[in-house]
């Protein structure tokens, strides 16, 4: 199953659900798309006057360009995502990650989506990271394994 | 032909990122393979790159971890060495993330011996009623 995680860029929850085997759905697979596409237009991204309608989707044209952006590349993202996976208050939101609306409007259209969706908080002891790893296996056990590359 | 290039961090006390590279090249696969501080990139066809790491990941399941990058290992843009220096964008989460990595690896130790964390009881809200109450009985009487 294609599994929507939060926030999308993290090394720990990519790792779990490739390791409990599902198919984790990161923005790095979108930004790669973005890089290594055929002639870029506008590098370092390849983000193309196009993308912005995508964006348009869900946020009006007077939202910042900002969240557009991001929400262009999260729309394949969430329009493929069968269950989700999400870190309540991520200690650090950079680069991608780093727009507070972007990830409010993220994780209503989660809700919105009525999808299978966990949410944790990041550990801090051995005793919450037990109890992180086990609640996300549990969760992963419960969906339907992904289904075999092509 | 879908290109993909994966991170491996490592954080284990009994391998090296030059142990990882040795193995990718002893592998003799069609990648492209850099050592970092954190780990190891690696880059070529998606099946190629799955299927090896898959092996790497058997040399110490708890104490490596997998993701796919965007950008491919040295990419001008991102690379620091054509930035002036710095932290590349998306060095913070990682580091972030990496001081977490030895709770996960026990955690994941722990998973596979079977052991049932206790889960933490979540504290209820003060009930309405009683919060009227005790502002009842806190009230100065006139």
């Amino acid at each position: 199953m294609k599994v929507f995680i939060y926030p999308t860029n993290s090394l720990i929850l990519s790792d779990l659900v490739e390791r409990f085997g599902h198919e984790p759905l990161a923005i790095m697979q979108e930004i790669g798309k973005k890089v290594k596409s055929q002639g870029l237009d506008s590098p370092p991204l390849n983000i193309t006057p196009e993308d912005p309608k995508f964006g348009l989707k869900y946020a009006a044209v007077e939202v910042p360009s900002g969240v557009r952006g991001r929400m262009s590349l999260f729309d394949p993202l969430l329009k493929n995502a069968e269950a989700a996976i999400v870190v309540r208050d991520p200690v650090i939101s950079f680069g991608c990650m780093g727009c507070a609306r972007t990830n409010e409007l993220v994780n209503f259209l989660l809700r919105a989506k009525k999808i299978p969706l966990l949410e944790l908080d990041y550990p801090s002891t051995e005793e919450d990271a037990k109890e992180f790893v086990y609640k996300i296996s549990e969760f992963l056990k419960s969906l339907k394994p992904a289904e075999e590359k092509k | 032909m879908d290109t993909i290039t994966k991170m491996v961090v490592i954080n284990s006390s009994k391998l090296l990122p030059s142990d990882v590279v040795i193995k990718l090249y002893e592998s003799n696969a069609d990648v492209l393979v850099k050592e970092t501080c954190f780990g190891v990139m690696v880059s070529g066809e998606r099946q190629v790159v799955d299927s090896l790491l898959s092996n790497i990941r058997k040399l110490d399941p708890y104490g490596i971890f997998i993701k796919e990058r965007g950008f491919a290992p040295g990419e001008p843009y991102r690379c620091r060495a054509t930035r002036r220096g710095g932290a590349r964008p998306g060095f913070h989460n990682l580091e972030n993330e990496d001081k977490m990595l030895p709770h996960i690896a026990s955690a994941l130790r722990a998973l596979d011996k079977g052991e049932i964390p206790r889960l933490k009881q979540k504290k209820k809200k003060l009930d309405i009623e009683k919060l009227k109450d005790i502002i009842k009985e806190t009230e100065v009487s006139q």
